[in-house]
């Protein structure tokens, strides 16, 4: 994938997407205009989609390269339970402006060493011991909430100073910060993918591991930086998480879990590893998010939406599936090859 | 015999028999209550569900696939039987061939999925989970069934052993057979070794996949009926996120996610370590609020001396870099 390569302009996955995203829009607007196009409704979109999109872009990674983590959540609560309690410890009512700003990076590279070490212990055992990344990261997820839950009783640690809750509720120039924070993190990892030496590793190792590794590239230094960003990106949406709801918890966020998957596959990420654009994955979030704040509007039950997203995903595969069979007939064996890979589950 | 004996002594399952047997030992003498019948049988009574959901998800390891969706398929089975049996009562065969027939269907739809879309078990179960636990809460607005039939929730034990207990044992020796004992099993085990290689020795690979995810969703369904039964209630969110338990005691009894390995005498012992840790620790008063790290730690070390034993270690992995 060069840097201009024809085939990123006209990335059928990627319009597929904005035509979806635009035909929810216009069903939305219709049945319910006033409602859909008022902007608190885009405002509320914006302060909901940077959560599961930077918890997404950590499950993209590792997808990308061939494995899953399963431990995002528990690695994103855990995180979140560091900061808050080293938060809570060091900040009294009364305490300078200095001794908070102390307090708070400190929490801050409290909650990154956390996140880093889950990511090295699964990073560890999916390279150097070649255990499947989902039994792994299955493995860690237990591990990880169980630390948390041995450690609060699944009780809540909150109160925060203003400065991280700027975080989760605060807005420069009517944009939010963690929208901002979530539009870094997709670039960061959109550069990192397509631009850096690591994202050619982490999409060949993806493609196949051994054939990566006898080409001379060192992958079990490309696992390990996986998993590794993986969990730095986890840590950065236990910041926003804890930003939004002031409070920190074994538990919060568990139902993303799957559905990340859904929105990275939804995002043209191939589920066998190799393949997958941040751009993709955007639009993806972005029409989940048109999908279950319409639904909601018009005064869907919000399951309903989430069987819609589970169909939506269905759908994908299907759309997928026929544009390889074409693209097959069309004799462009290079896109063919993309989801007509066999087995593995 | 001594090769029989040294192969057994390396075999995933000898070892976590050893484990097993250790951990019972240290909990007889430690912690007071253990070592009863009663206690025995409660232990295995709490973990019958999870062990007739694992059945089906092993035998979809075992074919190389996974199956997330089986604790949204026994949700929803449940609620369809436990309809039905208000609406228009029954009898036990009837409820059990009903559980197991919507479960099925249930089932082998992830099956077409993965068949039609070529697209990867883990991803399409994943949908179909969510699609299935969702529409059910939706559809239900999230009410429990109470009125179930009278002779539905009365308690059956049979020969001492109650009955969740004897239709998991009865369910695992069935899939036990199923695995070594008929034809169908070998092409499960070959299926799941290379996939390759078993459609071109002429195994139907379309129609195989169909009765794996088929099993396993029959499994889901009678693991429904199970869990209705010892709750004696039908609600629809009280399966939700038990996929990965179940997952996780497979796992600890040696079924590989790259298929073709994988016993019934493995699984059964995961299950029984899993549920002995928790039962020992809780009648030792450790407090529960360290299960999770004690399982946790526990499935890691084995994936860890799996890998060990059976020097797959990377060499190269560890003087690089």
């Amino acid at each position: 994938m060069q840097a201009r390569d024809p085939g990123a302009r006209r990335d059928p996955a990627a319009s597929l997407l904005v035509g979806l995203i635009v035909v929810a829009v216009i069903a939305f607007g219709g049945l319910s205009p006033t409602r859909f196009f008022a902007p608190g409704t885009w405002r509320a979109m914006a302060f909901q989609l940077p959560e599961l999109g930077i918890l997404t872009l950590a499950m993209m990674i590792p997808l990308v390269s061939g494995g899953l983590n399963l431990a995002i959540i528990a690695t994103a609560n855990l995180c979140g339970l560091v900061m808050a309690a080293v938060l809570t410890r060091l900040i009294g009512v009364a305490s300078p402006p200095g001794a908070v700003a102390g307090a708070i990076a400190l929490a801050l590279s409290a909650g990154l060493g956390a996140a880093l070490l889950v990511g090295l212990l699964n990073g560890f055992m999916v390279s150097v011991l070649r255990v499947h990344p989902i039994l792994v990261t299955l493995g860690t997820m237990i591990l990880v909430n169980g630390i948390s839950i041995a450690a609060t009783h699944g009780g809540v640690i909150g109160g925060f100073p203003p400065a991280i809750l700027l975080l989760g509720n605060g807005t420069v120039l009517g944009v939010p910060v963690s929208l901002l924070l979530f539009g870094l993190c997709a670039a960061g990892v959109g550069l990192l993918l397509a631009r850096t030496p690591f994202g050619v590793g982490v999409r060949m190792v993806g493609s196949n591991e051994r054939a990566t590794r006898f080409s001379g590239v060192n992958t079990t230094r490309v696992l390990i930086g996986v998993y590794l960003s993986s969990s730095t990106l986890c840590w950065v949406a236990a910041l926003v998480m804890i930003a939004r709801f002031n409070s920190a918890r074994a538990g919060y966020a568990e139902s993303y879990l799957l559905i990340t998957i859904l929105a990275a596959v939804l995002g043209g990420v191939d589920p066998f590893g190799g393949f997958g654009r941040v751009r993709g994955v955007v639009l993806a979030l972005c029409l989940l998010q048109v999908i279950s704040t319409g639904f909601n509007l018009i005064g869907v039950n919000p399951r309903l939406s989430e069987a819609i997203w589970g169909a939506t995903m269905v759908a994908a595969l299907v759309i997928a599936r026929i544009r390889v069979r074409w693209a097959g007939r069309l004799s462009s064996p290079d896109q063919a090859s993309t989801l007509a890979s066999p087995g593995g589950p | 015999m001594r090769e029989r004996l040294t192969s057994l002594g390396r075999s995933h399952e000898a070892r976590l028999a050893v484990i097993v047997l250790a951990i019972a030992a240290f909990f007889a003498v430690e912690a007071p209550g253990f070592p009863t019948l009663a206690n025995l049988m409660d232990l295995l009574e709490g973990r019958a569900v999870l062990a007739i959901l694992a059945a089906g998800l092993l035998v979809v390891l075992i074919a190389g696939g996974i199956d997330i969706s089986c604790a949204a398929v026994a949700a929803v089975s449940q609620y369809l039987v436990a309809l039905c049996l208000i609406r228009w009562t029954g009898n036990w065969a009837l409820a059990l061939l009903l559980a197991a027939g919507f479960g099925a269907a249930l089932g082998a739809v992830n099956a077409l999925l993965i068949h039609a879309l070529k697209a990867p078990p883990v991803i399409v179960t994943i949908a179909t989970m969510t699609f299935y636990f969702s529409m059910l809460i939706f559809l239900t607005k999230g009410v429990s069934l109470y009125d179930l039939p009278d002779w539905f929730t009365v308690k059956v034990s049979i020969l001492g052993v109650p009955l969740p207990v004897a239709m998991a044992a009865a369910v695992l020796g069935a899939t036990a057979f199923l695995l070594r004992r008929v034809s169908l099993g070998r092409q499960i085990f070959g299926l799941g070794g290379n996939p390759e290689a078993a459609r071109r020795m002429g195994c139907n690979v379309a129609g195989l996949q169909v009765f794996i995810y088929g099993f396993s969703g029959a499994m889901a369904g009678l693991a429904g009926l199970v869990q209705a039964y010892r709750v004696e209630e039908v609600a629809p969110s009280a399966l939700i996120g038990r996929e990965l338990d179940v997952l996780a005691a497979v796992v600890l009894g040696g079924a590989s996610l790259t298929g073709g390995r994988g016993t019934v005498g493995g699984t059964v012992l995961g299950i029984v370590l899993l549920a002995m840790l928790h039962n020992g620790l809780t009648l030792m008063g450790v407090s529960s609020y360290l299960f999770g790290s004690v399982t946790g730690l526990l499935i890691l070390l084995s994936l860890a001396a799996t890998s060990v034993s059976q020097g797959r270690p990377q060499k190269g992995g560890r003087h690089a870099g």
